[in-house]
């Protein structure tokens, strides 16, 4: 038992990684979305 | 979209099982007991790592060939997720590394081929995001992305080419290799956890890509607009 905190360190590691990479990937695509509806909305207002 | 919530729930409870199978169905292996269980998600990550830069050489092939932007955006988005399986399968050989050969890091040719793959492929990142033409950025990073390749087979074959403080294979590793049936079936519900988590990742990380193409596009169209009107303005007051 002795090395355990190292085996939840890299289990806690891993996720972190991979949800952290996906959470700034939905940040990045909620910026762009409002960004895309921005322009759309400018263009058909000519 | 519609299929998106019941496939990511089935990946989430497949992940669940997987963290479950790995901590306590898979047995104690005999001289490292506990810190063995790393192996799972450890292996799992060059898996998914593998299987990510094996499509951003396809799709680096593919643009070179058809000249077609979904190949570019496969291309950064599968180079993105192979990078990040790739600094988790780091992150967790360093944590397993220090209990069972008491040391953090050496520099074999198994870990230091992975190192210089991270590396290669980081680089990669940095060169698109210093070229502003779209094309001649997607061309650019094709071609070194092709090249950053050719160091994956490499990593793969390194501790069987060489005596490496990495174990030798224990899957396709020849006569002396293998693993418990538990482990093996353990090691399969993992994989596959990791490789839909992988999977997930890859398709919002292409949906980024595809709408920052479409956001470059109502730029050009708006700019576009703007001098319309604007020659007009000039036109109308001579």
């Amino acid at each position: 038992m002795s090395n355990f905190h190292f085996l939840l360190t890299a289990w806690i590691a891993v996720w972190a990684v991979f949800f952290g990479y996906e959470l700034s990937i939905a940040s990045r695509i909620a910026r762009l979305r409002e960004e895309v509806d921005r322009l759309k909305q400018q263009l058909r207002e000519g | 979209m519609k299929t998106r919530i019941p496939i990511t729930l089935l990946i989430a409870a497949l992940l669940f099982f997987a963290g479950y199978a790995a901590l306590f169905i898979a047995p104690d292996e005999a001289t490292m007991h506990q810190i063995q269980r790393i192996f799972y998600f450890h292996l799992s990550s060059w898996m998914a790592m593998f299987t990510a830069l094996s499509l951003a050489f396809i799709a680096n092939v593919a643009w070179l060939v058809t000249r077609q932007p979904k190949w570019d955006w496969l291309g950064v988005s599968s180079v993105e997720v192979g990078v990040v399986s790739c600094t988790a399968g780091l992150i967790t050989g360093v944590l397993w590394g220090r209990p069972a050969w008491g040391i953090w890091w050496t520099w074999d040719a198994r870990l230091t081929t992975c190192f210089i793959l991270w590396l290669l492929y980081i680089s990669y990142l940095i060169l698109r995001g210093l070229i502003e033409e779209p094309q001649r950025r997607a061309t650019l990073s094709a071609v070194f992305g092709i090249f950053a390749f050719l160091d994956a087979p490499l990593v793969y074959v390194s501790n069987r080419l060489w005596r490496t403080q990495h174990p030798s294979p224990v899957i396709f590793g020849g006569q002396d290799s293998g693993l418990d049936p538990t482990m093996g079936k353990v090691l399969m519900i993992c994989m596959a956890a990791m490789l839909g988590v992988a999977i997930l990742v890859l398709i919002d990380r292409y949906r980024l890509e595809r709408l920052r193409h479409e956001l470059d596009e109502l730029r050009l169209a708006a700019d576009f607009r703007a001098a319309n009107s604007n020659s007009a303005v000039t036109k109308g007051a001579l």
